[in-house]
């Protein structure tokens, strides 16, 4: 038995630190696109949508329960193809629910979590892993390469949709920054990272369909949520309560503004 | 206790490529924790060992320049379809992981 190419290609990114030198630097998008290429090849979100599959069926929470029961939208238990679908409004609790206030909700109803403990610590970091984002790779992951179709016909899908809105424009905080400072205008960046512009389909369906990920500087896998949280903390606003009515909105305008395109994710970011 | 192997090994022809995906936080015992300021203690995997239909492909030495959750990708000649891949890897502080998957057609 022999041996090809490499014995083992070591860890992407150091594969990328001996590729980058070798290659001429002329346009600096489509050298990330291509580092983008080599993540993607092996994408550790893998390991989260294993532990999350295991955790969707493990009996847990104060009532010994599972979450195979948990109606994501498409009916009780099914997960497939549910992620494409959301946010909708769920008529049992009266909302609008993205994926992770819908869990939450399928937590607290079916497993008995208190709501306090589980929005405590809904991200990773360090050695501590949240048990949320292992449940939304899992769920994500059931939806790859189907097409974005988030329902609108609802008067509060349409009222999500409009407050989601005028918060991506509402500009506030010390800088005087709104989503739309940094995501209305084509060809912007910050730093070395290309920024979509959200107000128009094309790159609203590109930066919604490859999120949540697994993020490589930070060796964990991130949310939607998560991904909201941290632009408010770039603008410098109070950090939002977690899976709150205006996340969920966010979520509500991106999500339907990227309707008809292919979900790809669970992705892999830098 | 150590999270379990992705492993994935797909035939193509006559090439099983092959991509393993562990479950690792790779400390190089040089980061400091952010909250306390201590040094968080080395913990990396120190060797990987792949053994495909019975035969041993890869050994190799792991070491800190390794990212978390480590892929490792290599492709080879001599499987085929149905071919137990056995992958397995021992840390620095003595834990250990073995994990398997048989070779798909591709």
């Amino acid at each position: 038995m022999k041996i090809m190419t490499r014995t083992v290609l070591l860890a992407a990114v150091s594969a990328l630190g001996a590729a980058t030198s070798a290659w001429s630097q002329e346009d600096p998008a489509a050298e990330i696109e291509r580092y983008r290429e080599m993540l993607g090849d092996g994408n550790p979100a893998e390991l989260y949508e294993m532990a999350g599959e295991a955790m969707w069926a493990a009996p847990r929470g104060p009532k010994n329960a599972s979450l195979e029961r948990c109606d994501l939208g498409l009916g009780a238990g099914v997960v497939k193809g549910a992620y494409a679908t959301l946010p909708r409004y769920f008529a049992d609790t009266g909302k609008v629910e993205d994926l992770e206030s819908r869990l939450l909700t399928c937590m607290i109803t079916l497993q008995g979590f208190p709501r306090a403990d589980l929005v405590k610590r809904p991200f990773g970091a360090g050695s501590y892993k949240s048990d949320m984002e292992a449940l939304v790779a899992y769920v994500v992951g059931q939806s790859k390469g189907m097409a974005m179709n988030v329902p609108m016909e609802h008067p509060q899908e349409k009222a999500a949709f409009a407050l989601g809105k005028q918060l991506f424009m509402y500009r506030a905080g010390p800088y005087d920054f709104s989503c739309a400072t940094c995501h209305s205008e084509n060809g912007r960046r910050i730093r070395m990272q290309d920024l979509p512009n959200l107000t128009t389909s094309i790159g609203s369906r590109r930066a919604y369909t490859s999120w949540p990920a697994y993020r490589v500087s930070q060796s964990e896998f991130r949310s939607f949520q998560w991904r909201l949280n941290d632009c408010f903390r770039q603008q410098r606003f109070p950090e939002p309560v977690y899976a709150s009515e205006s996340t969920i909105a966010l979520t509500s305008f991106l999500a339907y503004m990227a309707n008809g395109a292919t979900y790809q994710g669970p992705g892999i970011k830098r | 206790m150590a999270n379990p192997m992705r492993i994935r090994a797909l035939q193509k022809g006559d090439i099983t490529a092959v991509t393993v995906i562990a479950a690792h936080p790779m400390e190089t015992g040089l980061r400091k924790d952010a909250q306390t300021g201590k040094l968080v203690p080395a913990h990396f995997i120190q060797s990987l060992t792949v053994d495909v239909g019975g035969k041993r492909v890869v050994e190799s030495h792991v070491n800190t320049a390794v990212s978390a959750n480590p892929v490792f990708n290599f492709k080879l000649k001599g499987a085929k379809a149905g071919d137990k891949v056995v992958v397995s890897w021992v840390d620095n502080t003595g834990d250990k992981r073995t994990d398997e998957a048989a070779v798909a057609a591709g």
